[in-house]
């Protein structure tokens, strides 16, 4: 690396949405985006009357993680909301599509990012929501 | 898709993870070494996704060339993406981000084999 200032090594409790674990957050919301959109796309292209319902609601999940990782990464108060209202989305979504896949078997024969808690994916879309929206949180806008 | 190259890119970014998920737990920023490292594992995917290409035009296309096509899109680039936000965030999170793509990509890699283990004859 060219001399660059000594890092800091502890975060200004004013630093930005998109910084520190923010910055972790997008890495991972941006590889959720990249990885359901893509199944969605493939599930839709290739047997989209299997299940509809399923792909439809992949395609969702697709467009959910893809805004959240567009809100975090612009920050400020802007990305804030964006990534607020998408990170509520995603919570409910996993929480919904999850009791429906255990429930109603029959309409999910095909696995979305979201059935079964997302455990297909080590559970990490029923985690992520939670740290998202925590972090949110922390950043909220103070007078 | 399946020799010695796979499990050595598994095994090593396995141990990387371990090592630099360590690091962001003892509130280390990425050093040059971290970021080397994490770039040494890069070059060895980007052997094993050249070596699944060459292999693409040979007897054992995988069927889903498609998602095949995607995922060695996608883990290809893993390792310098990584790489990239870590070097804007040069604090414990750095080392963090380096971390977790270390952990998916033994799965990327995985998903491959999968993918790669159904042929068309």
């Amino acid at each position: 690396m060219p001399d660059s200032p000594a890092p800091a090594r502890t975060r200004p409790a004013d630093a930005a949405l998109n910084t520190g674990l923010g910055r972790v957050l997008l890495f991972v919301y941006g590889v959720f985006a990249l990885s359901a959109s893509a199944r969605a796309l493939v599930q839709i292209a290739t047997h989209f009357s299997e299940a509809r319902l399923a792909y439809l609601l992949s395609a969702v999940a697709g467009l959910v993680y893809i805004s959240a990782t567009i809100g975090l990464a612009i920050g400020g108060e802007r990305g804030r909301l964006i990534a607020l209202v998408s990170c509520s989305i995603e919570l409910l979504g996993v929480l919904i599509v999850g009791t429906l896949s255990i429930a109603d078997a029959v309409a999910f024969p095909d696995d979305t990012v979201w059935s079964h808690y997302g455990s297909g994916y080590g559970y990490v879309p029923l985690v992520l929501p939670f740290i998202g929206l925590w972090w949110i949180y922390r950043h909220r806008p103070r007078n | 898709m399946n020799g010695p190259l796979s499990v050595a890119t598994i095994v090593v970014a396995l141990v990387l993870a371990a090592w630099l998920l360590l690091r962001a737990a003892l509130n280390r920023a990425p050093s040059r070494f971290d970021l080397l490292a994490t770039a040494v594992l890069g070059a060895l995917v980007a052997v094993l996704v050249l070596v699944a290409v060459v292999g693409l035009f040979g007897d054992h296309r995988p069927s889903d060339t498609a998602t095949f096509g995607g995922y060695l899109i996608t883990t290809i680039a893993f390792a310098p993406v990584a790489i990239y936000l870590a070097r804007m965030e040069p604090t414990r999170w750095g080392n963090l981000i380096l971390g977790v793509a270390c952990l998916v990509l033994p799965v990327l890699v995985l998903r491959l084999q999968q993918i790669a283990s159904v042929t068309v004859a």
